[in-house]
């Protein structure tokens, strides 16, 4: 079937198949930073943003989107470039793999909470797995980014 | 591996039934997270995206939760913060993580009636029913012991009432499914226990509330209503946990949870 979307701000029109999900579609669009990582809906590497609220992906199936509006890192580039700073400067960035999921998440917690606290900000990014940085320079780049505080 | 071979958005309940019932593979789509992980084979899938069923609607005596209305609607929802002490919200907070919350839906969760529910603990200690196409409007209690039924689900209804609430959990890590989940609540003298992930689905622990209700609340009483909650129910082991943990931990979230409900302020 046919599904008319927004990516990234640009109209476009797919063929999806009826079991597909969106990360597949997203990534045979050329959208290459939605990784598949768990595929059990856990890992919280495919977030991209549907209207607005991050979600897995991965577990969306693709026609349900259809009319929407979706946003992946390469429709936030300068934003996520600016927080990715923050990332290298405490050392958190590692081997990058889940940082696109990662940050679409932090962008979207910037949006949704004015101010958090450290627990809000851990509350919010319980979804995003990292096996390399261990969380606590990601929180400190987080913390600094947002400007709520050092740890 | 999933297999569809077909996709259905209804404008109506009606259709959306008569499309559910034509054929024994068809199937409602809730919000689809645990969706890879079997390997059904689907003839139509059923998307109720277009019927309405996303909204928390506020009535005079009862609180509405559409089907459709995901965890993170649930956990952000000012009416359902502001009511029985928050206990929805914070029982559905724990759920994996905020894009998961996204998607998964209040409908296909009591629908499904999953062992391992944040949502159904914390439902049973309210006064909640559920409102289904065919089979009319019938006490949560009653739907999870009920058989499954070709049937859509359209709605929550809880009882609005100045219920106070609390809901415990046991987790190996934060957004891990839980090891045990309890909730308790009290309206006047009257308490309700039930636990859950057992890891079988959530039951009410009968013979604890009732002891509890008929006498003065005290540490004491407390206590014994934990231990004949973790007697009356049974517990069961996986790769989470072991019966014998869980019983044990059982009256410890009991304890917890009635502690808690007894800080609680009114509605």
């Amino acid at each position: 079937m046919q599904i008319n979307v927004m990516i990234n701000n640009k109209q476009v029109s797919l063929q999806v198949e009826p079991g597909e999900f969106l990360a597949e579609t997203l990534r045979k669009h050329g959208l290459l930073s939605v990784r598949r990582g768990c595929d059990t809906s856990n890992c919280g590497l495919c977030t991209v943003w549907i209207e607005g609220k991050p979600t897995l992906s991965c577990a969306v199936l693709a026609f349900r989107v259809d009319g929407k509006k979706i946003t992946t890192i390469e429709g936030v580039a300068k934003e996520a470039g600016e927080f990715a700073e923050f990332l290298v400067a405490e050392g958190a960035e590692q081997c990058g793999f889940c940082s696109p999921g990662f940050i679409m998440t932090v962008l979207a917690m910037k949006r949704e909470l004015p101010n958090p606290t450290e627990a809000e900000i851990v509350h919010y990014l319980i979804g995003n797995l990292c096996r390399c940085s261990g969380y606590l320079g990601q929180l400190r780049a987080v913390k600094k980014f947002l400007g709520v505080g050092l740890i | 591996m999933l297999s569809i071979t077909e996709l259905a958005q209804p404008e109506t309940i009606e259709e959306a039934y008569r499309i559910l019932t034509a054929r024994p593979s068809n199937v409602v789509l809730g919000g689809g997270a645990f969706l890879r992980l079997g390997s059904r084979k689907v003839g139509t899938a059923i998307d109720l995206s277009r019927l309405n069923l996303a909204e928390i609607e506020e009535q005079d005596e009862y609180i509405k939760i559409g089907a459709m209305a995901t965890f993170r609607t649930l956990e952000t929802s000012p009416v359902l913060n502001s009511c029985f002490s928050g206990i929805l919200p914070k029982a559905v907070g724990n759920v994996v993580g905020v894009q998961f919350r996204n998607i998964v839906t209040a409908g296909a969760t009591i629908f499904t009636k999953y062992g391992f529910s944040d949502f159904i603990t914390a439902l049973l200690v309210l006064d909640t029913k559920v409102e289904l196409h065919a089979g009319g409007l019938i006490p949560l209690g009653v739907f999870l012991d009920s058989p499954r039924q070709k049937d859509i689900l359209l709605r929550l209804w809880i009882k609005k009432e100045p219920r106070q609430a609390a809901y415990q959990s046991l987790r190996n890590s934060a957004g891990d499914l839980p090891i045990l989940n309890v909730a308790a609540s009290r309206l006047g003298t009257e308490w309700v226990i039930v636990a859950g992930a057992r890891p079988l689905r959530a039951k009410v622990a009968v013979q604890a509330a009732a002891q509890l209700s008929s006498a003065d609340v005290s540490l004491e009483t407390i206590r014994c209503a934990a231990d004949v909650a973790a007697a009356e129910l049974s517990f069961g082991t996986n790769a989470r946990g072991s019966a014998q943990y869980r019983q044990a931990m059982c009256r410890v979230l009991v304890k917890r949870a009635v502690t808690e409900v007894l800080q609680c302020k009114s509605m």
